[in-house]
Parts: C-alpha cells; sequence; structure tokens
C-alpha cells in the first residue's frame, strides 16, 4: 500500500506524477502524520530556560553557518553582479562605481541580520503569547524529522501556506523549538514600516523585498543573487510564501512565481545536485486578522503596518483564538520534478551568471510545479469543524433570503447536516479534525462558541452583516479545495443542457478555464480533474458514468445540491447582472479579491483587453456600455468627448463567444457600475473606484489630448 | 498628472494608488523584473536589451552608405583629380583626402592605361532595368502578420544580387541585372529566422542568405532557372552581442554583425576576436561561418574553424545546435563541419559563440626585404617550420612591392621622404638587390611587449640567414594600411579599362611555384599571405587593358580564372580549390574532383536530409 513514511523523500511527489496519467489514488486512502501539540511543553516548563537552552541545529553537510556581513560581500562579488552592474553602467551612463554603490545599498535594505539572541528573544516571547492566544499549537513530528534529513542533504526550501502575519514568527518559533536550521524569510517591505519590529524580525531571519520594482534589473540581480547564494551554499533554509500575499480568503492564492524560480536555479543551471521544497501547511482555528480581511476585501482601505497598531491589537490578546496545526509535508525532490520535463542542456549554452528570461518550457515547469506545491499545501490543510458550519450556514443563509422567511438554522437541523457533511468530506479526502470521541452536538456547540463574534445563538437563530458574511465565507473556504473539483462538476451537470458526457465535460471545462484564477486548479490538468471528480462523485454514488452519459443518482441530489451551492457565490460574482447593487445576494460580490479575479479571468479568456495598462472590451454589446459609461463619464468629467478605445470581437472564436455571451456582459456591466461610481456610495467599493480613477480616468484624458491635437479644427 | 482631478484627499489617493498598483501586479501575474524584456522579446533574448542598432554600421538600406555598383562606402573612392593627380576621397581611412602620386604612373606604365580613355559606369541604378518581382503572395501575406520587415524595391534586391567578383561588378558598371531576388527580408533575432524559413517551407520559397555580400564566388547570384520567388535572407539586422563570458573567453554574438562592429564593440569590453580578414569592414560572422573564413592574424588566432565554439542554424529540418560549448568533443564527426562551409546552402546560422581574447598589449609592425622571392618564401617555410610565425606574416613579390610603393601618399615631410630615400639606396645598392627582383615580408607582432620584442628579434634572425634585410616598421605599418583601400582600387581602374581579379589557393611548401602560364595580356603579382606547417595560402592578383577587346569579362573567365587550363593547373600541382573564398557557383565544377566522387555523395546526402526541398536554393558547392 502506498506508505507516505517512506523514507524516499520523492514518494510524495511521485504520487503526482502518476496521478497524472492514472487512475487517481483513493483520497480516503491518504496517510497522514499524527500531530503532537507542542505547546505543552510550554506549559509545563520553564520559557527562560527554553529560550536560552543550548542551540545546535544541524546544517547542510555541515557547512559552518555564514556571517551575513560575508554573506553580502559573496553576493557584491559574484559574477552575476558584476555582470549586471556592467551592463545597466553602460544602458545609463552611469560610473560602475556609482551603480555598485546602489548595489550594496539594495543589498544592505534586503539582508537579513539573523542573530541568536534574537531569536531567544522572540523564544521567550512568543511562548508567552501563544499559550495565551491559542490552546494548542500541532506539529506532525515526523515530519519534522524528515526536514531535518533533508537539510542535511541538499539545500532546502520551505513553502508555508500565508494566511496570517504569525506565519513566519510561528515557523522560525518551531524551528527553533526542534533545534532545527533557522530559516532566512522573504517579507514584504511593508514590514520595514514598523521600526522597531522590522529589524527585530530581521535579526530573526527576515529578509525584505520590495512588493514591485518592474523592470529594475540591479534590484533583480542583488535580489536573486541574494537567494540562490543562501540557497547554493546551504547556509540556511530559505523560506518564502508562494502565494505572494497572506490569503485574506483563506483560499489558496494562485501561486507566483518570481522566488520560486529564482530557487530552481541552482538547479536547473547544476550548482546544486538537488533541491528538497518542503510544502507547509498551516491551519489556524481562528485567524487573528479575521474582521480585519472582511473589512479590507470590503474595501476599507488595510491598515498601514505600523508598530503602535500592533500595540492596539493588544486586545485580540484577551480572546481565544483555538489551535493551530503545522503540517510539514514531504519534501519534494526538484530533481524528481523536474525528471522528464526539462532539458536542462539548454542552460549550457548560456554562462550561469548572466540573467536569461525563461524559457517557455521552463516557464512551464515552474508554473506546473508551483501548482502542484500549493496544492500540496492544500491538501494537507487541518478542517477544523467550524469550517463545515460555516459552509452549511452561509448556503442555509442564502436559501432564507428570500422576504418573510425567517433567518438562521435551527441547531438540532444544523448538527444533522454537519455530520452528513463530516463523513462527505472525508469520503473526499479532507483532512478533518473532528473529535470523534465527543458527541456531534457538542463538537458543533463548541464550534460556534468559539465562533461567537460571528454567529450568535439567539432563540436558536443566527444573524448576519456584511462582515460577517465575509468572514464566514472565509472558513468556508477552508474546505474549498476538497469540494471544488467535484463542484465544478456538479455545476457543469447543472449548467450543461443535456446529460451527454461530452456537454458536461465541456461545461466542466468553461467553469475550470473561467475560475482558474479564482481555484487552484493546475494548467493543463483539465481531463484529469474531470476524472477526479468523476471518480468520487461516482465513488460515493452520487453519479452513474457510462461512456456517454452522466447521471446524478437518486440518492445523489443532496450532495449535488450541496456542491453547486458552493459555487453559487463565485458564479454570480463572476456573473451578477445587477446594475442596481441593492439585488444583490451573495456579499462575496464585493470582496475585492473576487472582483480582482473577476477582472483577471476577463483578461485571460479575452474578453477584456489591456491596451498599455488600461482595459478595453472585446465584444459587440460593448459600444452600448460604452454610451452608458460615457453618460457616466461626462457627469465626472465634464469631457463631452470621452471617448474610450474598442475593438472588435472578431478574434473570439465563436462557441467561445456564445459562453461568454451571458457572463461577460454581466461582469461588464458590474465592473462598469462600479466604475461609474454608482455604488461607490452605496458600498463604498474603492477597488472600483480606485481603478476608475487611476486606470481609465487618465487614459480617457490622453486619448483625448491626442483627439484634440489631431482634430483641432473639429473640436469645440 | 491626470490623478489630481479625480477628488478626494491626498491621503485617501495615496492609499488608492498603492492598492491600484497592487491590483495591477496581481493582474500582471509573476512580480519577476522581466516586464520590461517581455515586451520586446526578440530584442532582448540575451538578456542585453540595451543593444540598439544604434552605432552599428550597416543599415537595412544599404544604399545609404554603399555603393551599388562598386566597393564599400559611397563616399570613398579613388579617383584622378582635376590636375591629373590620384587621390583617395572621404574621411573614413588613413588614406583619404591624401593625394597619391606614383600612381598614375604606375597605372601607365603597367597596363598602358591612359587618362583619356576613361569608361565610366552607369550612373544611377535603373529601376526599370530590374525584372519585377516573382512574389508568392501566401507567403507575403503570412510574412506580414510576423512584422518581420521586408521589401521588394528593386534597389534593395539588386544589393543582394551579387558578391564583388569582377564579373558581377562589371556587369552593374554596365547597368545590367542578371536573376535578382524577389524580395528581401530583415529578421532581427533567431525566432524571426525561424520564422522565415517555416513560412518559405511552408510555401516553398527559395531562400538565400545574405551577410556582408563580400562573397567573391558567384555564392550570391541567384541561380537564373530557379523559378520559385527568391527571398534575400538579409541578416545585418541581427547585430547584437548577447553576452560575453571573461570565465570562459567566449562572446555570443548574432551571426548579422559584421567584423568592424564585432572588434569594436569587444574592444570596448578590453577584448577582440582577432579575427580580420581583409573584408571585416563589411563581411559578417554568419558569412564567415557559411564560408570557412581566414583572418590575417590566424597565426594567434586562428582561421574561423578554431575559433568558433558553437552555432545556432536554422535549417528546413529545425534547429541545429550542439548541447554544449565544450572545447573538444570525441562524438563522431563534428557537426560544426556541415554548417562551416555550407555557403548558405543548408540554412542560416543565426548565432555564434566565437573564442575571444583580451586586447594585445602591444602590436609592432616590419617589415622585411629579401633580395628575390624564393628566398622570401625559404625564409617563410623556416619560420612556420620553427613555429615562430608572427601574428600575420605576409610575402609580396616583386610586382607587389612596387604597387605597394605607387600607392605611396604624398607626404608633408621631407625628412621622411628622404629617409626613404636613403632606405631605397641603402638596399637597392649597396647590398647589391636588383630593385626588379627584391620582394618584401610585412610582419605584425601582438602580445606582451616584452614577448613581442623578443619574438620580433627571432624572426629577423632568421630572415637574415636568407639574405632578409629589415626594411622597418613603416613599410610593415603601410603594407597592412592599405589592406582595406586596395579594394577600392578596382573601381579606378575599370573606370580606365583595367580589369582585374585576385585568386587565392593553399599549396604544400613543396609546391609553391607553380608554372607560370605565361599568358602575354596578363600581369600577375604573387603573395604568400598566410603559412601553415605544412604548406601556404598563396594570392595571385590579375589585370588587365581590355581596351579593344570585344567582350572583355568573357575573354578575363576564359583565359584566367575559371579556364579548366589554369584550374587544372592548380589542382593538378597539388594546390586547394580555394583556401578561404569558397567554391561558390564560380569554382563548383571542380568539386568532385578536390573532394572525391564519395565526399560529393556525402555531402548531398546531407543536403538531402537537410533541406529536401532545396528551399535554400543557392546552388552553392554542389
Ligand atoms: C575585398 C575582399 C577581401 C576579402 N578578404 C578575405 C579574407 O581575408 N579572408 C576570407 O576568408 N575571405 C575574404 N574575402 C571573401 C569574403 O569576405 C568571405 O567569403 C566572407 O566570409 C563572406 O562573408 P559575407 O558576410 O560577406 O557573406 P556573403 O558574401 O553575404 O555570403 C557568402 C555566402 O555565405 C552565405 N551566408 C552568409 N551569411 C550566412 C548565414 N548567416 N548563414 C548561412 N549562410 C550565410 C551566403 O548565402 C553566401 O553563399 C574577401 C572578399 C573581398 C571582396
Amino acid at each position: 500500500m502506498f506508505n507516505s513514511n517512506s523514507s524516499m523523500p520523492n514518494t510524495h511527489f511521485a504520487r503526482f506524477k502518476t496521478s497524472k496519467y492514472a487512475v487517481k489514488l483513493d483520497p480516503m486512502l491518504k496517510k497522514r502524520d499524527d500531530f503532537e501539540d507542542m505547546l505543552e511543553e510550554r506549559r509545563n516548563s520553564s520559557d527562560l530556560r527554553y529560550a536560552l537552552r543550548c542551540y545546535t541545529p544541524v546544517l547542510y553537510r555541515g557547512v559552518t553557518p555564514c556571517k551575513s556581513s560575508v554573506l553580502k560581500s559573496m553576493v557584491l562579488q559574484s559574477d552575476h553582479i558584476h555582470y549586471v552592474i556592467n551592463q545597466v553602467s553602460k544602458e545609463t551612463g552611469r560610473a560602475t562605481d556609482d551603480v555598485q554603490e546602489e548595489a550594496s545599498a539594495i543589498l544592505e535594505e534586503m539582508a537579513h541580520r539573523l542573530q541568536l539572541s534574537t531569536v531567544r528573544f522572540f523564544a521567550f516571547t512568543l511562548s508567552k503569547i501563544f499559550k495565551t492566544l491559542f490552546r494548542s499549537i500541532c506539529v506532525n513530528e515526523e515530519g519534522i524529522q524528515r526536514l531535518q534529513q533533508a537539510i542535511q542533504e541538499h539545500p532546502v526550501v520551505l513553502l508555508p501556506s500565508h494566511r496570517s502575519y504569525m506565519d513566519f514568527l510561528l515557523m522560525s518559533y518551531l524551528l527553533y523549538t526542534y533545534d532545527l536550521a533557522l530559516p532566512v524569510i522573504a517579507a514584504g517591505m511593508d514590514f520595514m514600516g514598523m521600526k522597531i519590529v522590522g529589524e527585530m524580525l530581521r535579526m530573526s531571519g527576515a529578509f525584505f523585498i520590495r512588493r514591485s520594482f518592474g523592470g529594475d534589473k540591479l534590484y533583480w540581480a542583488v535580489f536573486s543573487e541574494y537567494v540562490k547564494t543562501m540557497l547554493r551554499n546551504g547556509f540556511a533554509p530559505v523560506e518564502f510564501f508562494l502565494e505572494g500575499t497572506r490569503s485574506r480568503t483563506c483560499k489558496s492564492l494562485t501561486p507566483k512565481l518570481g522566488l520560486l524560480n529564482i530557487v530552481m536555479d541552482p538547479f536547473l543551471k547544476g550548482e546544486v545536485f538537488d533541491i528538497s521544497v518542503v510544502p507547509v501547511s498551516i491551519s489556524y482555528e481562528r485567524i487573528l486578522e479575521e474582521t480585519l480581511y472582511a473589512r479590507e476585501l470590503l474595501g476599507v482601505p488595510k491598515p498601514k503596518e505600523s508598530t503602535s497598531a500592533l500595540f492596539k491589537a493588544r486586545k485580540v490578546l484577551s480572546e481565544d483564538y483555538g489551535s493551530i496545526h503545522v503540517y510539514f509535508g514531504q519534501p519534494v525532490s526538484i530533481r524528481s520534478m523536474a525528471e522528464g520535463r526539462v532539458n536542462r542542456c539548454q542552460f549550457n549554452l548560456i554562462p550561469r551568471h548572466i540573467p536569461k528570461r525563461p524559457d517557455e518550457d521552463i516557464h512551464n515547469f515552474v508554473n506546473d510545479s508551483a501548482y502542484r506545491l500549493v496544492r500540496a499545501q492544500e491538501e494537507n490543510m487541518v478542517l477544523k469543524p467550524w469550517v463545515l458550519l460555516a459552509s452549511l450556514l452561509l448556503q442555509k443563509h442564502h436559501q432564507n433570503q428570500a422576504p418573510g422567511q425567517k433567518r438562521g438554522i435551527a441547531l438540532e437541523e444544523l448538527t444533522q447536516q454537519a455530520v452528513w457533511l463530516r463523513d462527505l468530506s472525508r469520503q473526499y479526502g479532507a483532512f478533518l479534525h473532528w473529535p470523534d470521541h465527543t458527541s456531534p452536538s457538542d463538537v458543533v456547540y463548541s464550534s460556534l462558541s468559539l465562533h461567537r463574534g460571528l454567529v450568535r445563538i439567539s432563540e436558536g437563530r443566527l444573524l448576519n452583516q456584511a462582515v460577517i458574511m465575509l468572514s464566514c465565507a472565509s472558513y468556508r473556504n477552508q474546505a474549498l479545495h476538497v469540494f471544488i473539483r467535484p463542484a465544478l462538476l456538479a455545476s457543469a451537470i447543472h449548467a450543461a443542457s443535456s446529460n451527454k458526457k461530452q456537454e458536461v465535460f465541456n461545461s466542466f471545462s468553461f467553469l475550470r478555464n473561467t475560475f482558474s484564477n479564482e481555484f487552484i486548479l493546475c494548467p493543463g490538468a483539465t481531463v484529469q480533474d474531470f476524472e477526479e471528480a468523476c471518480y468520487l462523485l461516482v465513488k460515493t454514488g452520487v453519479l452513474q458514468v457510462n461512456p456517454q452519459e452522466v447521471v446524478v443518482t437518486e440518492r445523489g441530489h443532496r450532495t449535488v445540491a450541496f456542491l453547486t451551492a458552493l459555487l453559487e457565490p463565485f458564479l454570480q460574482g463572476y456573473q451578477v447582472s445587477q446594475t442596481n447593487m441593492t439585488l444583490l445576494r451573495y456579499i462575496e460580490v464585493l470582496s475585492s479579491d473576487l472582483q480582482k479575479n473577476t477582472l483577471a479571468a476577463l483578461l485571460r479568456l479575452g474578453a477584456v483587453r489591456k491596451i498599455n495598462g488600461y482595459v478595453a472590451f472585446n465584444h459587440p454589446c460593448v459600444p452600448v456600455w460604452f454610451e452608458w459609461l460615457e453618460q457616466q463619464l461626462n457627469k465626472t468629467c465634464k469631457n463631452k468627448q470621452a471617448k474610450v478605445q474598442h475593438f472588435s470581437d472578431s478574434d473570439i472564436s465563436a462557441s467561445m463567444r456564445k459562453q461568454l455571451e451571458f457572463h461577460t456582459v454581466m461582469c461588464i456591466v458590474r465592473i462598469f457600475s462600479l466604475v461609474a461610481g454608482i455604488s461607490i456610495r452605496q458600498i463604498q467599493s474603492q477597488t472600483a473606484y480606485d481603478f476608475f480613477h487611476l486606470f481609465i480616468l487618465p487614459k480617457i484624458k490622453l486619448k483625448r489630448n491626442e483627439q484634440d491635437t489631431r482634430g483641432e479644427g473639429t473640436s469645440p | 498628472m491626470a490623478s489630481n482631478s479625480s477628488g478626494g484627499s491626498p491621503d485617501r489617493q495615496r492609499i488608492a494608488q498603492q492598492r491600484l498598483r497592487r491590483i495591477a501586479g496581481h493582474l500582471q501575474r509573476p512580480v519577476d523584473g522581466d516586464s520590461t524584456i517581455v515586451a520586446a522579446e526578440c530584442k532582448a533574448q540575451g538578456g542585453k536589451p540595451d543593444a540598439s542598432s544604434e552605432g552599428r554600421t550597416v543599415p537595412r538600406r544599404r544604399q545609404e552608405i554603399m555603393k551599388w555598383n562598386g566597393w564599400g562606402y559611397s563616399d570613398s573612392r579613388f579617383l584622378f583629380n582635376k590636375k591629373g593627380q590620384a587621390e583617395f576621397t572621404g574621411k573614413r581611412y588613413r588614406l583619404s583626402g591624401m593625394i597619391i602620386p606614383g600612381l598614375k604612373d604606375w597605372m601607365e606604365s603597367t597596363f598602358g592605361a591612359s587618362l583619356q580613355h576613361k569608361i565610366p559606369a552607369t550612373p544611377i541604378l535603373n529601376s526599370s532595368a530590374v525584372q519585377p518581382p516573382t512574389l508568392n503572395d501566401a507567403f507575403v501575406d503570412e510574412l506580414k502578420s510576423t512584422g518581420i520587415p521586408f521589401s521588394h524595391d528593386a534597389e534593395d534586391r539588386v544589393f543582394r544580387a551579387h558578391g564583388h567578383c569582377l564579373h558581377e561588378i562589371f556587369a552593374l558598371r554596365e547597368g545590367k541585372f542578371g536573376r535578382v531576388p524577389d524580395m528581401v527580408v530583415w529578421p532581427s533575432c533567431h525566432n524571426d529566422v525561424v520564422k522565415i524559413v517555416e513560412l518559405a517551407c511552408k510555401h516553398n520559397v527559395c531562400l538565400i542568405p545574405y551577410g556582408g555580400g563580400t562573397s567573391v564566388s558567384s555564392a550570391l547570384e541567384c541561380p537564373p532557372e530557379e523559378t520559385r520567388s527568391i527571398v534575400s535572407l538579409d541578416t545585418s539586422q541581427m547585430n547584437r552581442i548577447l553576452w560575453i563570458d571573461e570565465k570562459n573567453l567566449t562572446a555570443h554574438v548574432e551571426a548579422g554583425i559584421v567584423g568592424q562592429d564585432l572588434e569594436r564593440l569587444l574592444n570596448e569590453s578590453g577584448y577582440c576576436t582577432g579575427h580580420e580578414p581583409d573584408s571585416m569592414e563589411f563581411s559578417s560572422l554568419g558569412g564567415w561561418v557559411a564560408t570557412r573564413a581566414s583572418g590575417m592574424k590566424k597565426n594567434i588566432y586562428g582561421n574561423i574553424e578554431d575559433l568558433v565554439v558553437h552555432v545556432k542554424m536554422v535549417t528546413p529540418q529545425g534547429v541545429i545546435e550542439k548541447s554544449c560549448q565544450c572545447p573538444r568533443m570525441s562524438t563522431g564527426p563534428d557537426i560544426h563541419h556541415f554548417i562551416m562551409g555550407s555557403e548558405g546552402t543548408l540554412g542560416v546560422v543565426t548565432e555564434v559563440t566565437v573564442k575571444i581574447r583580451p586586447m594585445p598589449e602591444y602590436q609592432k609592425y616590419g617589415s622585411v626585404v629579401f633580395p628575390n622571392f624564393e628566398q622570401g618564401v625559404a625564409c617563410l617555410r623556416e619560420v612556420a617550420k620553427q613555429r615562430c610565425a608572427p601574428a600575420s606574416i605576409r610575402l609580396m613579390d616583386n610586382e607587389q612591392f612596387k604597387f605597394g610603393h605607387a600607392l605611396k601618399p604624398q607626404v608633408s615631410s621631407i625628412f621622411t621622404s628622404f629617409l626613404d630615400g636613403l632606405k631605397k639606396f641603402y638596399i637597392t645598392k649597396f647590398k647589391g638587390f636588383d630593385p626588379n627582383r627584391l620582394c618584401v615580408a610585412t610582419l605584425l607582432f601582438e602580445g606582451d611587449r616584452e614577448k613581442v620584442l623578443q619574438h620580433e628579434k627571432q624572426v629577423y634572425n632568421i630572415a637574415a640567414k636568407f639574405g632578409g634585410l629589415a626594411a622597418g616598421e613603416d613599410n610593415g605599418q603601410r603594407g597592412y594600411m592599405l589592406t582595406f583601400v586596395i579594394a577600392y582600387l578596382r573601381d579606378l581602374g575599370m573606370d580606365y579599362y583595367v580589369i582585374g581579379e585576385s585568386f587565392e589557393t593553399s599549396v604544400p611548401w613543396d609546391r609553391m611555384f607553380l608554372e607560370e602560364l605565361g599568358i602575354s595580356l596578363v600581369k600577375s603579382h604573387t603573395a604568400v599571405t598566410q603559412t601553415y606547417d605544412v604548406g601556404a595560402c598563396v594570392y595571385f592578383y590579375f589585370a588587365f587593358n581590355y581596351k579593344g577587346l570585344s567582350d572583355p569579362i568573357h575573354v578575363y573567365d576564359e583565359i584566367v580564372i575559371t579556364s579548366d587550363g589554369r584550374k587544372k593547373e592548380i589542382l593538378a600541382n597539388g594546390g586547394s580549390l580555394s583556401h578561404h573564398h569558397g567554391v561558390g557557383k564560380l569554382r563548383k565544377k571542380w568539386m568532385s574532383q578536390t573532394v572525391s566522387n564519395v565526399g560529393m555523395g556525402m555531402l548531398k546526402s546531407v543536403k538531402d536530409y537537410v533541406d529536401p526541398n532545396n528551399i535554400f536554393g543557392n546552388r552553392n558547392l554542389l
């Protein structure tokens, strides 16, 4: 049988590979390690002694740790940096010394200054804080052992999921606790705003990268060389967040490839034999930033990170945040991932120190790997009963929205449904942490009481508000990866005009394509996903599939209904048709995350097109909307001649157009309505407002100016 | 700017902007720093987007700077001024703007030419005399969609229809155009070439790669029997150095770069390739590879086959390249040798990795006078034997020597000419050298100063054993300086009924002296331009006055260059068909004799595999 404890570090990934072609392994057979609560020992022994204890981690091939100053000079003296400095100096005409200085300033701003004393300080304070905030911090210790082994063999990259600011402190804290080499962590520059904390983080191993540095070659060079130097020499595990930023929705974000590209480079260029990548799944029972995120998604600006704000957040300390589960996944060998996928010979043809844009096959390889790694994170995310409850509550809430209906759900009903969903999700391979020894009603009750900020038991009924809805949605989102493929299939069956397998597949593939910015769906894996979804639904008796048809069974309707309802808010978000937002059913539609993904999907599908940074639309109905938009614009910018450039739809294929027709038009309307400012007053959606003012308006003005200068005679 | 007008407090605006930037970032996907590169894919493949084509010599429209019916830059030419003195115009060369007093006499006495008998070239290119282009519409349509520039302008096409053989230039001067390419395309990178070749295969169009157009083997001539549309693929805009690797001392360069640009750009980084064929101002890296070119300083740097580390060539079967850039490998016959010398019959060389060297610290010219040519050759043989040849060593026979003297510019300093006079006196009188027999070797030493001086001494010592007498740096330097202007001289000759051509061969040391053919019309000079362990490269220059002959080119061809007798003579004497000019169409009838029938079969089978439909249909070599 499949054995995840095998000493082969690649087993985990090997499964991925075979799954691509063979029948998917039954997710119910997934074996996962057991957890230990590491806080328990903290509660029983001295934090001070713990913080001051002897710390002697094993390192990669016994390298001696490298002082950060030595590291810096290695970076600055590298061939790569020399090359880029010369190049920049040639291009800009600046003296090389000047550029060199800039490089060293960049490095200074970026580099970590890991100090054991700071780590000890954090070890002490975090122990105190964690003990008050959390009931337990559970870690799979077998994963820790695997990691320890991996660190000795190859340079290691740690890829934790990112849901909270806590994540990287927690990671370092754990590695310190288990006497593992402390990682250096890529952190966003926003932290630097917090003066003292920023420096403290730096001294605990964080290095800071600017959020955007566009075409700044020098910055990119220094940054990538810095990371690669650490990795090549195995000085320390490199840690970063594949998702690029904290997910505000608890849904994994589509991976960002920049850093992954960098860390794969030393392997691809043959500078190291292999690199182990360790996905780490961190699941919070309650997220510290819970309501903060919801507000942010609604367009209330995120407070700037500042130390004082952190202290204001102190009231957080008085609350109960349940437990955290940290699962260190199987180390994945980049070598075995690349086997048969990339031809490393291509790297022989250009000197290693000369930066080169990755070729398409490399780009695809990195992209696929990134998706697989995010999925590996998702698979080992621990789901709490509350996640299931949130899903049920939300669905119930929407069903009850019709006027006159009572709101909320009876407790017994909820419990009964929760048990049903528990069993379903287990069948789909969810990593569910449901205390089997307690009675279901107790489980439900205690979950509800932990989240009493979001739900209230009032005469047995519950209340709502936008913020709360979004927070709940975030919890529901944690379970999405378990259900996404079956849910896409269920919705596809729903949407398809017949039961014909081909039709269902087409519909599935359209939905999957549309949502590929929304969920983690590996690029190019449509067929596998379809097969997996069929397999699961057939297995659980929901579907009957034969070569021609896909039929929902009698007892399958409940599951199908649940699954369809799960996707419903997203579908609405992508096709919402109201110019008047008051008809809105799902609060998610207001979420900037959803809007962003929608726009990205529209761009990807060619429904809209970006020209010089602004958006133009590819649709036959667009002119109508443009007229309408122009009216709105005229109110805003007093310019009677405003014109937005638009394009014919000739390059959308006929079938595509048909499918897009509905969705696109609706989306455009919605975006326009946001853009034009109608809803801004109502819902304060800043995103749309910003989008309009910063993207579209200036361009319109530019266009107008062009026209003015061109046709001077005609303009009034 | 415009954002101010959107209202709202500045703070709010700032937040909004921040957020927007983030959204924009998300929309664009990866946060990597290559966004600029993505935009201009083609021009930034190698991560060197700075490589604007500014500062490059060759524009798309060659006619902007070059002659359409003669050699080189339009602004540089020899002419006889109103005073009847020879003069070299322009500002580009050391000789530019100078009077050359001896030239008139030399032309008159050597060829019986006269300033009174002038036969000027057709002054302007008459487009209507050019055949209208045969276009392959489907090809043109698809090409358009790629955005790669192309033209079917008559001038553009005529420029790519020829090399610099005498008969080619002669026809142009008379305003005669044969079959010319129907179209010219200008790819700007490897990927462009891939697209063009794909389209050519798809639409069955004939492609002829064009580098610098300096071919002297009729390699660029369009086969008159070709009925398909002929597209000249001009590589001149693929002219970037993609990278320089200082560790391995290599540079990766696009194949269309011309020699002078390559050296100048490398020099900026302190390096050189040292590959200096006499045509280096205009000939291209790809052309060198395609013809197996040889540079003046091959003794230090090697010929093109020694310099090439890696080649990328686009063929109808796909791209051929090695998987590594190793110094040597034992993996069957070297595939580079299918590419080198393929003369555009297999595909387009797009990128080449060449060896580079740090620029020499010190250069020194020199010259040695020998009592006669035989002694000179014996000296060169000895130098080769001792393997101490300087960067360049060339031996000119007496005619060449006199010609060199005729090209001496007027000097203002009496003192210099006085010294010259002294030297002449010394050489001819005291040493008893016969001015009509003596010959001169020019030398170029390179390296670090001390070694150069030591080396120089060694060579002069050997020379002394063969009666050679050091004749000063100036004579040597002038010899090399004239390299680039000599090519302009042929156009002057043609203005006065004097036509000339050079050709070269390589021979073993024991076969150095080919029998004189003794054709009275012909004046011939001989020079030894390269030496090897086993032999040397010999150059012949022929020129004659054709006034009064009806079809001079035909006579010339028959008698001198391609006559079976002459070539047979050379081949029978153990000489080669060509040392470096290549075969083209001019010499292909001797190929099987040179490489054997089996050898021809091998080459043919390679051609059949790589290009079964003869897309690269210039019909060279085979
Ligand atoms: C005045 C003068 C001096 C010369 N001196 C020397 C000398 O010292 N040493 C020497 O070796 N030669 C010399 N030559 C000959 C000539 O310069 C060489 O043959 C040179 O290599 C040709 O290069 P090109 O770029 O001009 O090629 P072109 O003349 O444009 O083309 C020559 C042949 O190569 C093919 N070709 C060109 N580029 C490519 C490419 N990228 N891929 C595939 N095929 C291609 C063409 O189709 C053609 O068949 C001289 C010529 C002249 C006129």
